[in-house]
């Protein structure tokens, strides 16, 4: 009995009782469709996290963070110094194992105006051109800051393109691309001049979804052009592109030096980001950095290394349980069509019983009804697994309509080939029972059954 | 040596605690080429011994021997073995496959053998050709009358060239004009030197081949042998099968 042939007989079994056989697969094809679907939503929501990483700095970015100074340093609380210039300077002399320290002084509350607009930025900082290799940005016009800039604290900045859009108009509204360098805007009513901009920073997704918006004619829209929200896409990518920076001097001078408690400015700064010089030995950088700094705090352990890792880590193992509970469900789904599989077969040997009994009288051996049934299932099983993958892509087009669309659900060709293969094993399971019944069926009563 | 030596078969069953000797303490022999017939009344256990003769049942007590094997110690799977190479069916119901076409129903035997496609659709083909239904062998059963199938069923029990035929009610189910056709049928198969046992309830059935075994209460009743008393009206000289064994379906 060869396999081919069995199998053939298995189809034809399956062509012979049409609809009985769909609704029998319905269990297989939705549970491999929500195996796949799930997988492809996880990948999607991976795909969103990882690339938002990237776009907050990269995975070799290491956060200097202030912390409280420990319990047994806690009379000694008062004199912490915090995060401040010296300390940039100590780092950048005296670790070499640092590549890249960039200090950032944070101004908040500031609105940015230009005639009849105005836009609240993500963010304003005084930065170092240091930033530009930390935040991973991309100066796509116009200059970044010069020593110039910081030496005579210049009111200028460089702003990201969501700005650019809030006060000069984006160009999918007024259908041209407007580089606002040299260009005037106020902060808090001080006037800067706009000297670069940075590139649009988008995922993979939005980047093709706005390609293919704008090969489509612009849809007829009336009245003002709506303010575009920040509820879909990315939150790191929205955050970025509404950056604006402006050199640490300029930040110091023009809104820090004179705010205060009791006139005191402040000096303490808002973050200091490092990139080490290899990931590999980001240990080492990081205990010479401490060591450096315990210099400059005088022994005072008021900060702390906040790495990507811990990120990275956080990620994966949302990644890891999304896809745990994800699979657990599907593999229920499949476990209840393996049920159904299960039933119909019996049902379908109880109505072949002579059939069987005809077969096992012209010389098959239990075995070849064994193999018979068996093989059937798989097959049931197997078409059904088949149109669950086609059902799949469906569903992820579904899915990808509803989902935000940085995270929008990528199949990926592992899950179709486990879905596949978890139904080849349900079908084998659930043939089991039945291909055992038919094989031990006596020939001789088969044979009678009417 | 006879092709089928039964001695001493017993089959008993039980039933709710009572013991039934459906067959009790048969024997008998039957050579290559004879045809015979096994005649009793319904519940005679007749049809219990064309099981065992058939090797789709065994004995409870004794022993049989076909074509040399000893067959109540082998195992499941080789009884569907020697079902399948040495011995064929013909059923009163004809039972043919209803899903399959004639030839496919044909060619069953075959594909547990593991015959090659080609080699099964010719020699079902012949096997058609014998029973003068080749031109209807893309057809379905349902769409054949009742003798047709049965005709079906004799080439189906014919293509693995078997050793011995066994037919069970073959005339049951036919209308009595068909039913003497299918006779026919195993007569010329017969005079081709096939080893056929008929098994029926019809002693003018029964009365178309030479010997002939009544079963009354899972016991021989009476043994009659045309052929020992030269009395043979059917089959007057019995030739040898071909040396080669041949497909069996020669004209």
């Amino acid at each position: 009995m060869n396999l081919f042939n069995t199998i053939r007989v298995g189809l034809k079994e399956v062509w012979t009782h049409k609809f009985r056989s769909v609704l029998t697969m319905l269990g297989i094809i939705l549970g491999v469709a929500s195996l796949v679907g799930m997988a492809a939503v996880i990948k999607g929501m991976e795909n969103g996290m990882k690339e938002a990483m990237i776009a907050m700095g990269g995975a070799d970015k290491v956060l200097l963070q202030e912390e409280d100074v420990p319990s047994h340093q806690q009379h000694l609380a008062d004199q912490a110094p915090g995060r401040t210039m010296v300390d940039v300077e100590a780092l950048r002399r005296s670790a070499p194992l640092l590549r890249v320290v960039s200090p950032e002084m944070r101004v908040s509350g500031v609105v940015a105006t230009r005639g009849e607009k105005m836009v609240m930025p993500s963010e304003l900082c005084g930065v170092w051109p240091a930033v530009i290799d930390m935040n991973l940005h991309t100066l796509a016009h116009g200059r970044f800051f010069t020593e110039l800039d910081e030496e005579n604290a210049h009111a200028v900045c460089v702003i990201g393109t969501g700005i650019r859009d809030e006060l000069f108009g984006a160009p999918e509204d007024i259908g041209r691309e407007i580089i606002p360098i040299g260009e005037l805007l106020n902060l808090n009513g001080q006037p800067f001049t706009i000297v670069g901009m940075f590139a649009r920073y988008e995922s993979e997704q939005e980047k093709k979804m706005r390609e293919l918006a704008r090969s489509k004619p612009p849809e007829a829209r009336a009245g003002p052009p709506r303010r575009r929200g920040f509820g879909r896409g990315n939150w790191a990518f929205w955050h970025k592109n509404y950056t604006m920076y402006i050199p640490l001097n300029t930040a110091w001078i023009r809104f820090r030096a004179a705010s205060g408690v009791d006139n005191i400015p402040d000096p303490r700064l808002s973050d200091i980001d490092l990139k080490v010089e290899s990931i590999e030995r980001v240990e080492v950088a990081l205990q010479q950095a401490r060591n450096v700094l315990m210099m400059t705090h005088r022994g005072i352990e008021d900060f702390s290394f906040r790495t990507q890792e811990n990120n990275l880590e956080s990620i994966n193992k949302q990644i890891r349980n999304a896809r745990l509970s994800g699979g657990f469900i599907a593999a229920i789904s499949l476990l209840v069509g393996g049920i159904g599989i299960v039933n119909i077969m019996l049902a379908s040997i109880n109505e072949r019983i002579r059939e069987i009994g005809i077969c096992k009288a012209v010389g098959a051996s239990g075995l070849a009804i064994f193999t018979q049934i068996l093989i059937e299932s798989v097959v049931i099983a197997l078409l059904g697994a088949a149109l669950g993958v086609g059902a799949s892509y469906g569903l992820v087009a579904i899915l990808a309509l509803i989902s935000p669309s940085a995270n929008a659900p990528l199949i990926t060709p592992l899950a179709m080939a486990i879905a596949v293969a978890f139904s080849a094993l349900v079908g084998v399971s659930a043939g089991l029972f039945p291909a055992w019944k038919a094989a031990r069926l006596n020939p001789i009563q088969a044979l009678r059954n009417e | 040596m006879a092709l089928v030596e039964l001695r001493n078969v017993s089959k008993i069953y039980q039933l709710g605690g009572e013991e039934i000797r459906a067959l009790d303490d048969v024997s008998f022999d039957i050579d290559e080429g004879e045809f015979i017939s096994i005649i009793g009344p319904s519940g005679s256990g007749k049809s219990t011994l064309m099981h065992i003769l058939g090797c789709l049942d065994s004995p409870s007590r004794g022993t049989i021997q076909l074509d040399g094997m000893m067959i109540q110690d082998v195992s499941a799977r080789e009884l569907a073995a020697i079902r399948n190479r040495k011995i064929g069916f013909v059923f009163q119901f004809f039972n043919l496959l209803p899903k399959l076409n004639v030839v496919q129903n044909v060619e069953l035997p075959m594909i547990y053998s593991g015959v090659s496609a080609g080699e099964r659709r010719r020699r079902a083909m012949a096997a058609l050709e014998s029973v003068d239904l080749a031109n209807r062998s893309r057809h379905r059963p349902s769409q054949l009358s009742g003798g047709q199938q049965q005709r079906v069923a004799v080439a189906r029990a014919l293509v693995n060239n078997p050793r011995i035929i066994f037919a069970d009610e073959p005339t049951g189910n036919l209308d009595s004009h068909t039913g003497e056709a299918i006779l026919g049928l195993f007569r010329r198969l017969s005079v081709e030197g096939r080893t056929i046992v008929l098994v029926t309830h019809d002693p003018e059935i029964a009365a178309v081949t030479p010997r002939r075994i009544e079963i009354r209460d899972g016991r021989i009743a009476e043994k009659i042998d045309l052929t020992l008393a030269g009395l043979n009206r059917t089959a007057p000289t019995v030739p040898q099968r071909p040396a080669d064994g041949g497909t069996g379906v020669t004209q």
